[in-house]
């Protein structure tokens, strides 16, 4: 089959990840040009007036190509075939991968943006040439069913992530959660190639569709449990699921706001999306059962515990954050702790609401870390005491705060809700006799359990006054336009596919096998 | 028609949100009142006979992968609700005519409450009737925490959390009768037999997930603090209508899924409806704020909701619904005197302060007003809350005869407290001490008030004194309509 596949073809496959990656390099090219007179003179702490033009003229070419390669790519996504595979699955292309590049391309899009919203942009060109790798990385794991291919999305990935983390080098948070996420990142991957290992060790195989067969004609060895096991605890590192999620606080809170609202959005969707692949096809023979009553060794059970676990920790732990970033840190763990259980749940339906909720989630977060990045910029922080008297201030982006956090709590009209609703029920419908219903429970308490922290944020923002005397028009620079804009069409979104969900979470439930 | 009381009313909060604040009052008047003038067209123009059944007014599909429709529908019970809805939100908006501080804002959050009760009495699909449901809990968050006075944050918290609470329990019996039928279709749900196992379990969730709304007993708590943190609007709407949301949907939902798991339940929801009933008119006997003892006596009428209900005949149920109409009205009008009338002009609610004013002579519109509200709210013949109490207690008497006694003890308290209450609050004796000019009241300098009971405050009583009346007077006009209804549901076969 390779020697049959032309040079041509594969380019032609491969285009939208070519484009990223040229429009990486070009970034990165112009990056060095425009920035070099800046890096020198960064050594000194004075800076001058031009040297600030300066940087501000190179972040606006920067991330103006950036953006423009990603709607390009987008584009060429829309222009691929329906299906095709090559090499034996290593590059598959069917909807579920096009809509799904698509949305982690769109993601990095709003990342772009918010990057411009950097009070002090430092190497503007080799920041967006990373976040443009790792969206590289994340089309490679969402358009791959080969486990060898899947590892070096998630090392592409994940390598630019950890740097992201430490770009701020003014920042002694940044340093520590870069090395943290590095050490707990790399032993993940570390478990990943392990389990790949032994899974191929015993299947002979990487590509999905192949283990999948083998799985289910030969009885389960004791190797191949633990190859399983180790393959998905690293993903549970990725999708910081608890007790793995101990690197994201940090990595939240420490990271500049852009790397986290990449971190926590399009790189979660596209960990959804190979997690559900693996393990409903490649593992699908060993899916076990999660229900109360009737459990069944298997993956299932095992993800069942993680996202109750998750939910629990995620929830009790963001209780007592008095930083927003953190605060919705802990809220992740708890939200991919939901997410699972849509896996866990195992069927077409199952899959497409943890998919439909992990997007709108990324949807949403991206938006919340906008905000957190106009109110650090505004007033240096972004603790509760930071929020507060926010709505007097601004309060078109008070409002857009209001429409995250409580699509978060999952309030109607907002697509947490409706996101909730279809996860909730997709469980319930799978387990057979309602035997999913403790999940459910589990969830449904931790729900309510959020409501509290996220009604902390709103009133910070909405009743307590403001800590300190406004101080109006300071910052007002045009780039602030750019995020803000982004921020108001993430909240419109957030609104529209809770009115409207089925804008999403149609061609979601088409595009899923 | 009717399902333009959403629309409007949804569009005035948009509305609310783009124009300046100098239109703020005059918007959320208008759009309230031609939700009551829709609710009264209907009241008039619906056949009778349609009004017996859960008839369809919109239908559309929603999201189809999941067979959500948005499926509005009425009958006597949702129109009747709907006209209290349509009442205390005009009521509560004249008694708000002077907010300054954030006047949008405040209007915006107070109008998406009453959106969301228009659209949960109306809606026919479960779904759409949950959404509806939960989007009316964190509005009031608002209202409380920014626009309320005592204890705020804390009331707007609790309040917030107890509803999200019952919210959660709900969910769980949404989704257990959503996947157990396969349809989100009121109607069809309501036909569908479910097993006697599921309902055993699935009835107390539900039901006590609605009823934490409707304040039933060890769950009221939040009732009394969040009344009185709540600004005077807030608690209208709160006691008038919101209370409402948790009995109306306990009936339309609860009951008439799983009719066979109230009939097994039914026994300790009246034990709870009665201890209500008794307790807080007990509690409300001794507290010393004005606000507390309406907010316990919330609760206490409530109850009366809880024990028609759960009396299950034909008459105590339809009793139940009428009373739910005049409690609405009652309650806002309880709260806009003493939140509105006495406290904007006193700056206390504290009864024995008040006792010392002797403001009947300084506000005599105030008293007139608390009289009849006082009056309407013990049961005596003519108003509203006679014909609704004596409807439930001679239906339960088939069922419950023990409870229908303990009940009506408990009407006694419900008399000492509310007299107490008025007696303390507008006919102290005049304490030596507080001199008055005539026809005034003792004023804080620093607060530059308006003495004298305004237009506003006047239109919004006459309009709340005159519903309890006519009702009071002619109760056929409603239970004409909801005993049809109710009698066509099918927990009383």
């Amino acid at each position: 089959m390779i020697l049959t596949m032309s040079y041509f073809e594969l380019l032609k496959l491969a285009s939208p990840e070519t484009i990223v990656v040229i429009t990486a390099l070009a970034v990165l090219a112009i990056g060095l040009v425009t920035g070099h007179a800046k890096s020198r003179v960064t050594v000194s702490t004075m800076k001058s007036a031009q040297n600030t033009k300066d940087t501000s003229f190179a972040m606006g070419t920067c991330s103006a190509i950036a953006a423009l390669g990603l709607v390009i790519a987008i584009g060429t996504v829309l222009m691929l075939p329906r299906n095709a595979t090559l090499f034996g699955g290593m590059l598959v292309i069917t909807p579920l991968t096009s809509l799904f590049k698509i949305i982690c391309i769109a993601l990095a899009f709003f990342t772009v943006l918010l990057t411009t919203s950097e009070k002090e942009p430092r190497h503007p060109g080799e920041y967006l040439a990373l976040v443009l790798f790792a969206t590289v990385g994340l089309m490679l794991l969402v358009g791959s069913e080969e486990l060898l291919m899947i590892f070096i999305g998630l090392e592409l990935l994940g390598l630019s992530l950890y740097v992201m983390t430490a770009f701020d080098k003014t920042d002694v948070r940044s340093a520590e959660a870069g090395l943290k996420y590095l050490l707990f990142g790399s032993t993940s991957s570390a478990f990943t190639f392990f389990g790949i290992s032994l899974i191929y060790g015993m299947t002979g195989t990487t590509g999905l569709a192949g283990i999948s067969q083998k799985l289910g004609a030969a009885s389960v060895q004791p190797l191949l449990a633990v190859g399983i096991v180790m393959t998905l605890i690293g993903f549970a590192f990725k999708i910081a699921a608890a007790p793995f999620h101990l690197w994201a606080p940090d990595a939240y809170q420490g990271g500049p706001v852009p790397s986290a609202a990449f971190i926590a959005s399009a790189s979660k969707v596209a960990s959804f999306v190979v997690l559900g692949k693996i393990v409903l096809v490649g593992f699908a023979p060993l899916h076990g059962n999660a229900a109360w009553h009737a459990m069944v060794a298997g993956w299932s059970p095992m993800l069942a515990a993680l996202a109750a676990l998750s939910i629990l920790v995620g929830n009790l732990v963001a209780l007592a954050q008095s930083n927003v970033r953190r605060l919705l840190a802990y809220s992740a763990v708890a939200h991919s702790g939901y997410t699972l259980i849509g896996i866990v749940a195992g069927d077409r339906d199952g899959l497409s609401a943890a998919l439909f909720y992990a997007t709108i989630y990324a949807i949403t977060l991206v938006g919340a870390f906008g905000v957190v990045a106009m109110v650090r910029r505004e007033t240096g922080g972004d603790n509760f005491s930071n929020f507060r008297g926010l709505v007097s201030r601004s309060p078109l982006i008070a409002g857009c705060m209001c429409v995250f956090m409580l699509s978060l709590a999952g309030i109607p009209p907002l697509a947490g809700f409706f996101g909730k609703f279809y996860l909730f029920s997709a469980a319930l419908r799978a387990g057979a006799n309602n035997g999913l219903l403790w999940l459910v429970a589990v969830a449904l308490l931790g729900s309510f359990i959020s409501l509290y922290y996220y009604l902390m944020v709103l009133k910070a923002i909405f009743v307590d006054e403001p800590a300190f005397p406004p101080v109006r028009h300071v910052y007002v620079v045009p780039s602030d336009l750019l995020p803000r804009t982004a921020v108001v069409v993430l909240a419109m979104a957030v609104f529209l596919l809770g009115v409207a969900p089925e804008i999403l979470a149609a061609p979601i439930l088409a595009a899923v096998p | 028609m009717i399902a333009w009381t959403i629309y409007l009313t949804l569009a005035g909060a948009v509305l609310l949100l783009l124009l300046p604040c100098r239109f703020a009052r005059w918007i959320a008047l208008l759009t309230t009142i031609a939700g009551l003038a829709l609710g009264l067209i209907a009241l008039v123009r619906t056949p009778i006979a349609d009004l017996a059944h859960f008839t369809t007014i919109v239908r559309v599909p929603w999201v189809l992968a999941l067979g959500m429709n948005y499926h509005l529908a009425i009958d006597g019970v949702s129109l009747t609700m709907v006209l209290v809805t349509g009442i205390s939100a005009v009521s509560s908006v004249l008694f708000s005519w002077d907010v300054e501080h954030r006047q949008n804002e405040f209007f915006f959050w107070l109008l998406l409450v009453v959106a969301g009760c228009y659209g949960v009495f109306l809606s026919a699909d479960l779904f759409l009737f949950f959404a509806f449901y939960e989007l009316v809990i964190v509005p009031k968050y608002f209202l409380i925490a920014v626009f309320g006075s005592t204890n705020k944050e804390y009331g707007a918290m609790k309040l917030t959390l107890y509803s999200f609470f019952g919210g959660m329990l709900v969910f769980v019996g949404v989704l257990t009768a959503y996947v157990t039928a396969g349809t989100l279709d009121l109607n069809q749900l309501s036909q569908f037999q479910f097993s006697p196992q599921l309902q055993a379990w699935a009835l107390p969730v539900l039901f006590l997930g609605f009823a934490v709304l409707a304040g039933i007993w060890p769950l009221h708590t939040w009732a009394p603090t969040g009344h009185v943190a709540a600004p005077t609007a807030g608690s209208m709407l709160l006691a008038g209508i919101v209370m409402k949301l948790g009995s109306y949907a306990g009936l339309r939902v609860a009951m008439n899924l799983f009719p066979q798991g109230f009939q097994m339940w039914s026994k300790w929801i009246v034990l709870l409806a009665v201890v209500g009933i008794v307790y807080a008119a007990a509690v409300a006997l001794r507290q010393r704020d004005l606000k507390f003892v309406i907010g316990y006596s919330s609760v206490s009428h409530m109850g009366f909701v809880l024990l028609g209900l759960a009396a299950t005949t034909g008459l105590s149920v339809s009793g139940a619904v009428l009373q739910m109409f005049s409690h609405g009205v009652i309650a806002a009008l309880l709260f806009a005197v003493a939140g509105r009338m006495i406290y904007r002009r006193t700056h206390t609610r504290e009864l024995d302060v008040l006792a010392g004013m002797d403001l009947s002579d300084a506000l005599p519109f105030a008293a007139f007003t608390f009289i009849i509200a006082a009056a309407a709210s013990m049961g005596i013949p003519g108003f509203s809350g006679f014909a609704a109490e004596i409807t439930i207690l001679i239906g339960a008497w088939k069922t419950y005869p023990f409870a229908v006694w303990v009940t009506g003890a408990g009407m006694v308290l419900v008399a000492a407290f509310t007299l107490r209450a008025l007696k303390q609050s507008f006919f102290g004796e005049k304490e030596r001490g507080v001199h008055l000019q005539e026809g005034r009241v003792p004023l804080d300098p620093d607060w530059n008030e308006q003495q004298n009971i305004t237009a506003p405050e006047k239109c919004g009583a006459c309009l709340l004194m005159l519903a309890t009346l006519a009702v009071g007077l002619y109760p056929k006009v409603l239970l004409d309509r909801i005993m049809p209804a109710v009698e066509a549901m099918r927990f009383l076969k």
